[in-house]
């Protein structure tokens, strides 16, 4: 049975230990202020400054009101290039779309034949390629519509459509560049703490020192997931406070509480996840190799850069054992939608179980290795 | 070593008093060197080094205090005084290893400030630090070693295996080439080491405390071998640091040191005349300033009362260690009396700690029993734990918790009730003299108040058994004095059990009993004196040596002895002169850099063996895993028409391949709440009356509800719908009215054919393959050299940068040749795999890929050792480099969103950094079908990356220790 009190003394002490090693207070000050701030900003809008060239072949009003209808903060002002340098432009990822309207495109479009016009897109940038040409189509057949009412009387549409975006009605970017931030730097943060302090004190041989103590592994173990924990709980908040509210001005819709208790159970399985790490690496060199190797999967995968739904079923399944999967869904529930804990509990659930599952692990290697590590 | 004949006077040595010159004679000139000797403590005729007014700190810590000192040339010079006092430090400044911060330290004839003289002497020094090993690479073998050193000094192959063969046969390693250094016992280690500091023919060797932590026997062997090597080498200076007084007996000059100054010069016989005394280590303390000596008393020992106490405190029977094939600890048998002091003595590695472990249940015993108390050890009973006290031999302490805080934790964790905790802190306090630190960190303490420290932590909760590994290895004689009155007192009055182990042979004497012990055997174990007796030697440490070679010490050195012709052979054939080429890149020591590099990555495989499967797997979780293409989304409809035309609409979506549909929504509630959970993309309301009221021609309008919460998922689903609403209007328009779409006032008039150029069918997969190449080249190559040389600096092996000929470029660009050859052959495991697993084609100029490649991987194991140049600790440089590579590779290289897309600092980044010109051209050359022409824009980028980030980690990289 894990002594308590021992816990919290010994948590104190890695507390201490964090304190006074202040190249590490940088970097963890760095990551939950500057550097979300800046993957906030630099976020793009879906759709923003695309590059985009028109290959004007036609010259006629209609064709220039085409041209002076792309504009930013969507699309950079058009680059106005001839038939030939379309290849070299794309080519080089100059443009990611090339609009060519055809010679005699508004005499045809009068005549009402319907004329069509060609849009190149570089489908490798796929972000771009999907919702960029159907904002292009919409833009342009937008403006010839237009163009047509001068001369043509115009036809209601008898339904229309309302679309309306919650929980984020301009579809700022910069909302969620500055969750997906926050949530991966929790989640490197608190291995590498966790993992490469404990390979640092077993190469100094403090390690050794504790286990002479009347102190179990169990609660070697547990002061450190609630220390180093705590420290990116409180790291985590200040930033969702004071860069991610204050500075960056973005709503919350939810409740910052619930949260930060996801972000416990978060914290819970990943710190145990560093601890196993740590016992598995023989030296911190093995160690970074195996941190690359998971923190990148848990990061890409966990439905924080793309969305989950569009992943191959395997790989959707296999990541339901990561933590960071449910995190992500339970911090986008309560912080958007405002979902409360009736919404949230089975990612909290999933949370809590994946915690105790590898602490469960993390602590019988540990044990079983740690006298390798005396 | 013959004593030297000379008498002359000597002069206590006063930073403020400099002595009159009285130089007699001129070693140099003289080469047998050590029949005259020159007396005066700061003059000597044409010295090998000199320092005028030399002060070093380590912040604020005085290592060096204005030290004004000539050491003869030619000679055989000790450095004496115990740790801490700044031996180290000197010897540093003199090898040029450290940089120097004030004064002037001319060593060969030059000033050691100036970077070009260090160039030009550097061949002709040779530094052996401190620390069993510590220039050499455990990993590699003894031959690998020498090869290695070899090749730094720009010895031709040939040249090498003389000078190797010579070297070994002498210290008599030739049987053990092959064997890894990490593996070699402490005393094999140091001969290796003096092997590396000799074979490129020194004229100065600095060697500091190179027998400390290695047995008696190895020790004198080792100083035999020092000793026919000047025979040899007549012209040789040699500098020696060591803490053991009895050594410095055969030197032929000394320098006392203590807190930074010099106390004495002379030569032995001249310091003992001066100060009265009949052994170096009473003349030392008598050379002390007064307030240092005060308080010190002979260490006296009650005996043991006998027969009182016949409990037994320890017992081991037949107690074993294996490692793998490696015999650790090989039967040990031991009884310690409760209260004895009980001395376990034996050189580095020889199952000293292992033994102790074992005993506090730290290690498992590969077999046999050991009881504590008349219990059988068990590592989980905690309760023993508690009777107790341990001091590992490395430093213990937290160094980030203050003195009093480091007492009150381990009264706290041994469970000291907190009511008492107060007064049992002070008492330790008290007791061992910690009132005047109370509040410091344990690192700003001198060595031997650590070392108290430790011994009070160990006691706060007052075990019943004190285990002491090596508790005063490295404190000064003063200091190691009281720590052992301290333990005496414990012993005799408290009747604490202590077990200690030493290599002092003076501190074995004042054990009750000790074990000799070697090669994980006890010898024998007896009261000091009695094996004195019964070995009948002169001394304890001459019955050890007569113990250990009855158990055929000898023969791990049997071949040792004809030394004199090989070495001199070796040194007959001139070093070639490295004057000349100095200044320019020496391929020969950068190769020897690679080299050493890639037998060290052969020995670990784990890394390489991960960096390659593990790059292959995540090429295939992200190759399949990240989709871009936004499918399957959810999407359910609140219906509340409930006709066949509403039906109609939505069924207009559920045919979709990029829809699927969910159970229908109830109310207004049910899609709040199903919205809110994220179980829904988009949620569809038709109103009331919709059939009704389009059939009267009324404006109806649908309602569709998009998760914002992804926004550019969000985008998408606008897109899809907007674009379905259109499709569904059109058709009912020519459903209902009859008309021909096409012509009648809804028909679009124009259109827009839409050709996605190079992924025509827009599939993640070609477009994500060639990106996920520059992610995997940029992280795991830069994490492999990340630690390259920070790691050299925690393990001390970055000396021989400093020291050696090799310049910083040759010393990192070494370094990164294994690296990218890695990391090309990763990239050639990617891109095979992209072209036959995956199935998507290069389409371009391989060659141009495969240029940009190198060029790439050149620049992220450049970034690894950029981290690891200006960091201190390995997990500061893990930090940096993971923070400097993921965040660019995921979202400032494109692979995501375009670069040109970006905003502020992310744009900034994406367009200095290359992993986005490295995507352009993967991109470009996959799925476009270019090569170098067409690129080029993006190569240029690149090809600069590489000089800059080199530049930096160059200049960043220090040739001296500051």
């Amino acid at each position: 049975m894990p002594h308590l009190a021992n816990i919290y003394r010994l948590g104190i002490k890695e507390l201490w230990s964090l304190a006074r090693d202040p190249m590490m207070l940088v970097l963890i000050a760095y990551t939950f202020t500057v550097s979300i701030y800046v993957a906030a900003t630099a976020m793009p809008e879906t759709l923003h400054k695309a590059p985009i060239a028109i290959v004007d072949e036609d010259a006629s009003p209609l064709s220039a009101r085409i041209a002076s209808a792309f504009y930013p903060p969507r699309f950079d002002p058009p680059a106005m290039i001839s038939l030939s340098a379309i290849d070299a432009g794309m080519d080089a990822g100059t443009y990611t779309f090339v609009l060519d309207i055809p010679p005699d495109f508004q005499r045809d479009v009068l005549a009402g034949r319907a004329p069509t016009i060609q849009l190149n897109v570089d489908a490798t940038r796929m972000s771009q390629a999907f919702t960029g040409s159907s904002f292009v189509q919409q833009i342009v057949l937008g403006e010839v519509t237009t163009f047509m009412q001068g001369h043509r009387g115009s036809v209601a549409l008898p339904v229309e459509l309302a679309l309306r975006n919650r929980f984020n009605p301009n579809l700022e970017q910069s909302w969620f560049g500055a969750l997906m931030e926050l949530i991966n730097n929790v989640t490197l943060l608190s291995i590498i703490l966790t993992g490469a302090a404990l390979i640092r004190e077993r190469e100094h041989g403090t390690i050794e020192h504790l286990l002479a103590m009347p102190v179990t592994p169990a609660e070697i173990m547990l002061a450190k997931v609630w220390s180093m924990g705590l420290v990116v709980l409180l790291a985590a908040g200040v930033a969702m406070v004071f860069v991610v509210q204050g500075l960056l001005r973005i709503p919350i819709e939810g409740s910052l509480a619930l949260f930060l208790v996801a972000a416990a159970l978060h914290l819970f399985a990943t710190t145990s996840l560093g601890i196993f790490m740590a016992t598995l690496a023989r030296s911190m060199p093995q160690f970074g190799m195996l941190a690359v190797l998971i923190l990148l999967p848990l990061q890409l995968l966990s439905g924080n850069a793309t969305p989950r739904e569009s992943m191959p079923e395997l790989v959707q399944d296999v990541m339901l054992a990561a933590p960071t999967t449910h995190f992500v869904t339970a911090a986008q529930a309560i912080l958007y939608r405002g979902a409360d804990l009736e919404v949230v509990w089975p990612p909290f659930l999933a949370l809590a179980a994946i915690g105790a599952v590898f602490f469960g692990i993390a602590l019988s290697r540990f044990r079983r290795t740690i006298s390798a590590m005396a | 070593m013959a004593p030297v004949a000379s008498q002359d006077a000597g002069a206590i040595a006063h930073p403020d008093a400099h002595p009159a010159l009285d130089s007699v004679g001129n070693p140099a000139a003289n080469p047998v060197g050590n029949s005259v000797a020159n007396s005066a403590a700061h003059s000597v005729a044409n010295p090998v080094a000199s320092l005028v007014g030399v002060g070093l700190r380590y912040g604020k810590v005085v290592a060096l205090d204005d030290i004004t000192l000539d050491i003869p040339a030619g000679r055989m010079v000790g450095l004496l005084g115990p740790d801490g006092v700044g031996k180290s430090s000197l010897l540093a400044l003199l090898s040029g290893a450290r940089a120097i911060q004030q004064g002037q330290v001319q060593a060969l004839g030059g000033d050691m400030a100036s970077a070009r003289h260090r160039g030009r002497v550097c061949p002709r020094i040779s530094y052996m630090p401190q620390g069993l090993g510590k220039n050499l690479y455990p990993t590699l073998s003894i031959e690998e070693n020498l090869q290695f050193f070899g090749r730094l000094f720009g010895h031709p192959a040939a040249e090498r295996r003389r000078r190797i063969d010579a070297l070994t046969a002498s210290t008599g390693l030739t049987s053990f080439l092959s064997r890894p250094a990490g593996k070699l016992s402490g005393g094999m280690k140091q001969k290796l080491g003096l092997c590396c500091a000799l074979i490129h023919d020194p004229d100065l060797l600095i060697l500091d405390e190179p027998t400390t932590g290695v047995d008696p026997l190895a020790r004198s062997q080792f100083w035999d071998l020092i000793k026919a090597i000047r025979v040899e080498q007549t012209g040789m200076s040699v500098i020696v640091a060591t803490a053991y007084m009895d050594e410095a007996q055969g030197f032929d000059w000394l320098v006392a040191m203590d807190a930074g100054r010099v106390l004495a010069t002379g030569t032995p016989a001249e310091l003992l005349e001066r100060t009265g005394t009949d052994s170096l280590d009473a003349a030392f303390i008598a050379l002390l300033p007064e307030d240092r000596r005060r308080g010190h008393r002979a260490v006296t020992i009650p005996p043991l009362a006998a027969g009182v106490d016949a409990e037994i405190a320890i017992e081991a029977e037949d107690l074993s260690m294996r490692f793998g094939d490696f015999v650790a600890v090989d039967h040990v048998n031991l009884a310690i009396r409760r209260g004895e002091i009980f001395g376990f003595i034996g050189s580095n590695g020889c199952g000293k700690s292992t033994t102790m472990k074992m005993l506090t249940g730290l290690l498992p015993a590969s077999a046999g029993r050991a009881a504590l108390f008349g219990q059988t050890v068990d590592p989980k009973d905690i309760a023993t734990r508690r009777r107790v006290g341990y001091m590992s031999q490395a430093f213990s302490l937290y160094s980030e918790l203050s003195v009093r805080q480091n007492l009150v934790l381990h009264a706290r964790l041994f469970q000291v009730p907190e009511t008492e905790i107060p007064a049992r802190v002070d008492e330790m306090v008290q007791r061992f003299g910690l009132a005047d630190s109370i509040d410091a960190l344990p690192g700003t303490l001198p060595l031997g108040i650590r070392q108290r420290l430790s011994l009070a932590v160990a006691m706060v909760h007052r075990p019943e058994l004190l285990i002491l590994d090596e508790p005063t290895s490295g404190v000064d004689p003063i200091a190691r004095d009281s720590l052992w009155q301290l333990m005496i007192d414990l012993a005799r009055q408290d009747r604490v059990t202590i077990f200690i182990s030493t290599h002092f042979m003076n501190e074995a004497a004042r054990c009750d009993r000790i074990s000799l012990m070697h090669a994980g055997r006890v010898l024998v174990t007896d009261a000091p004196a009695e094996l004195v007796r019964q070995r009948g030697a002169a001394t304890l440490e001459a019955a050890f040596i007569g113990y250990l070679e009855d158990a055929g010490a000898r023969g791990e050195t049997a071949k040792a002895t004809p030394s004199a012709p090989a070495a001199s052979s070796a040194r007959s054939v001139p070093a070639p002169t490295p004057h000349a080429r100095r200044h320019l890149f020496s391929p020969g020591r950068a190769w020897s850099y690679a080299l050493r590099e890639t037998l060290e990555l052969k020995r670990d495989p784990m890394r390489a063996t991960m960096a390659l499967l593990g790059s292959a797997l995540l090429m295939f979780v992200f190759g399949y895993g990240i989709s871009l293409d936004v499918e399957d989304l959810s999407y359910a409809v609140l219906d509340r028409d409930q006709t066949g035309l509403s039906r109609n609409y939505t069924l207009n979506l559920s045919g979709s391949r990029y829809f699927v549909e969910r159970p229908p929504i109830l109310d207004d509630r049910d899609l709040d709440r199903r919205m809110r959970a994220g179980q829904l993309a988009l949620a569809i309301e038709i109103p009331h009356g919709f059939a009704r009221d389009i059939a009267r021609g009324h404006s109806v309008q649908i309602g569709a509800w998009v998760d914002g919460a992804m926004p550019v998922r969000a985008e998408t689903v606008r897109g899809y719908v907007q674009g379905m609403h259109q499709g569904w209007l059109l058709e009912q328009a020519k459903h209902r009215l009859g008309q021909d779409a096409a012509s009648g006032p809804n028909a679009l008039p124009a259109s827009i054919a839409t050709r996605f150029r190079y992924n025509p069918d827009v599939r993640s997969l070609p477009a994500m393959v060639p990106a996920v190449i520059p992610m995997l080249l940029l992280m795991i190559p830069a994490m492999l050299t990340a630690l390259a040389v920070v790691r050299e600096k925690e393990l001390g092996s970055i000396i021989n940068l400093y020291v050696t000929p090799v310049t910083r470029s040759e010393f990192l660009l070494g370094k990164q040749l294994p690296y990218i050859v890695l990391a090309m052959l990763n990239f050639a495991l990617l891109t095979l795999l992209a072209v036959t697993v995956f199935g998507v084609p290069l389409k371009g100029s391989l060659l141009a890929l495969t240029a940009a490649a190198l060029l790439f991987v050149t620049f992220s194991t450049g970034f690894g050792l950029f981290a690891s140049t200006f960091t201190r600790s390995q997990i500061a440089a893990l930090f940096v480099t993971i923070i400097g590579t993921i965040i660019p590779a995921i979202q400032f290289s494109g692979m995501l969103n375009p670069v040109s897309s970006l905003e502020g600092v992310g744009y900034l980044i994406g367009q200095v950094y290359p992993a986005a010109h490295f995507l352009t051209i993967t991109r470009g050359v996959f799925n476009k079908a270019l090569g170098f022409t067409g690129l080029e824009a993006s190569f240029w980028p690149l090809a600069l990356a590489v000089p800059v980030i080199l530049t930096l980690s160059i200049l960043l990289l220090k040739k001296q220790e500051r």
